[in-house]
């Protein structure tokens, strides 16, 4: 496959950055796309130019690392992460558009790398639960209904990457904090913190310069774990039942 | 707890929410009351009295009237407040745009914005057309409603603003009651084809009812 890419180029936070103009030939169906961009950076290298910066770890999905707004896409056309994204998702002779998520919440590092640490304190302020060290507690004192612990799964499957505050028009971090506040508001072990997790990790969302939910449902089909846009709509009605419960 | 309300995102979106609940409702409401443009000048002329007379002998002369004018003036003001405030945060948090962009979400979601800004300067035409008579055209005749809204729509700029107003409310219905539902936490998996189905019946019932009292008037139906 023969490509040309145009990506985002930033020296620094600092620098404006532009798109630039790269032709890749060579390309394999099979190679997923972070390795098509490693096959870019190592032509880069043997000419003496600075590779592109992006992130990644895992590469097999889990991990939330990599990003990329592929084509206007976050992650790419199709349903899952880029590290997952395979080049067979793309014709020979296309121009692929590779851009870095944008929101004021997530400033650019340097080319594709944005600095996500907005989201690490949005966790701080009440995606956690208070639970005695020491020994692994009896796994029966607790019992939670099948209902309850397939619904924590669905939204425990966020995996932080950041793809719907990219999708989001308004830059919001409404699903990525929904997720994190139904996994833990259903189950026993979140409930102490149930009221002060939901206001509390609101308020930090928006301290961080987050956008407002406008409902367009882009995160959600952004969303390479699929958390349903009504993760959203549960945690409004978590939070005004917080409002009515905690007197602040 | 006003304040927690108020400084939250979540909380402004939970005011424009209900405020456009309560107008969806005032709307449903005035439509079937304008209804009875269609049965002649004297039922829609006594309407128009009683609406004066509303709630007596418990409530004085036209406290009904002023009750439901300061609910509404209330609303609409929270509503664009919460609003402009929002959209304001709103672009500030995307300072910049993809260099790649694709048309996104459905029509009347994108013009939620200017939708509401379109129905903003509508209200008040609307207001000064029919209420207070200071824009309208042919002597506004004060208590003989009936006449004043053939006069309105006896004119081509009536009838475009009207029209192109009661469209743009349409759509602004549609997408506003099924988000309404969500931000006040009412919408699930289940419940999500009922809310859409009766937030586009509510959208077209509204819509053709009201475009139907100008289109009454330009056939001579009302005349």
């Amino acid at each position: 496959m023969k490509l040309t890419l145009r990506v985002w180029r930033q020296k620094n936070p600092d620098t404006p950055g532009a798109m630039a103009t790269y032709e890749l030939d060579g390309v394999s169906q099979d190679m997923s796309f972070l390795e098509m961009l490693d096959v870019l950076n190592e032509e880069l290298i043997v000419k003496g130019e600075e590779p592109v910066a992006f992130d990644h770890d895992c590469r097999e999905g889990i991990c939330g690392a990599c990003s990329l707004v592929i084509n206007g896409d976050a992650h790419g056309p199709e349903r899952t992460t880029t590290c997952q994204l395979h080049m067979r998702s793309f014709q020979d002779g296309d121009t692929i558009d590779i851009e870095p998520w944008r929101a004021s919440a997530f400033p650019v590092i340097k080319d594709l790398v944005v600095d996500r640490s907005a989201f690490d304190r949005v966790i701080q302020a009440g995606g956690y639960i208070t639970a005695p060290t020491g020994s692994a507690p009896e796994a029966h004192a607790t019992p939670v209904p099948k209902a309850d612990a397939d619904y924590a799964f669905e939204h425990a499957e966020c995996i932080g990457c950041g793809a719907c505050v990219a999708a989001c028009p308004n830059g919001a971090a409404m699903l990525f904090t929904s997720a994190k506040v139904n996994h833990l508001n259903v189950l026993p072990q979140g409930s102490p913190e149930r009221e002060t997790r939901v206001l509390d990790m609101v308020a930090q969302m928006d301290a961080e310069g987050f956008g407002g939910c406008t409902l367009t449902g882009e995160c959600a089909t952004a969303c390479p774990k699929g958390i349903p846009l009504f993760s959203i709509t549960a945690m409004n009605k978590e939070w005004l039942r917080a409002t009515r419960k905690v007197k602040r | 707890m006003a304040l927690t309300f108020w400084q939250s995102t979540l909380g402004k979106k939970i005011v424009m929410g209900a405020t456009g609940l309560i107008m969806i409702g005032y709307l449903c409401v005035h439509l079937l009351g304008n209804m009875k443009i269609f049965f002649g000048p004297g039922e829609f002329n006594a309407y128009g009295h009683w609406l004066r007379v509303m709630g007596a002998p418990v409530l004085h002369h036209e406290w009904g009237l002023w009750i439901a004018r300061i609910v509404l003036l209330a609303s609409v003001v929270l509503h664009g407040v919460s609003a402009y405030q929002l959209s304001r945060r709103d672009i500030k948090a995307r300072p910049q745009k993809y260099v790649h962009t694709k048309p996104r979400a459905s029509y009347a979601t994108r013009t939620m914005r200017w939708g509401g800004v379109i129905l903003g300067l509508f209200i008040v035409w609307h207001v000064l057309d029919l209420t207070t008579g200071t824009t309208h055209s042919g002597g506004f005749q004060e208590g003989h409603p009936y006449q004043n809204v053939v006069d309105t729509f006896s004119t081509w700029y009536g009838n475009v603003i009207y029209i192109v107003a009661m469209l743009a409310m349409g759509m602004h219905v549609r997408h506003g009651f099924w988000s309404a539902a969500q931000t006040l936490g009412a919408g699930n998996r289940t419940r999500d084809r009922a809310l859409k189905a009766i937030a586009n019946a509510l959208a077209i019932v509204l819509t053709a009812g009201f475009i139907s009292i100008p289109v009454g008037v330009m056939t001579g139906v009302v005349s």
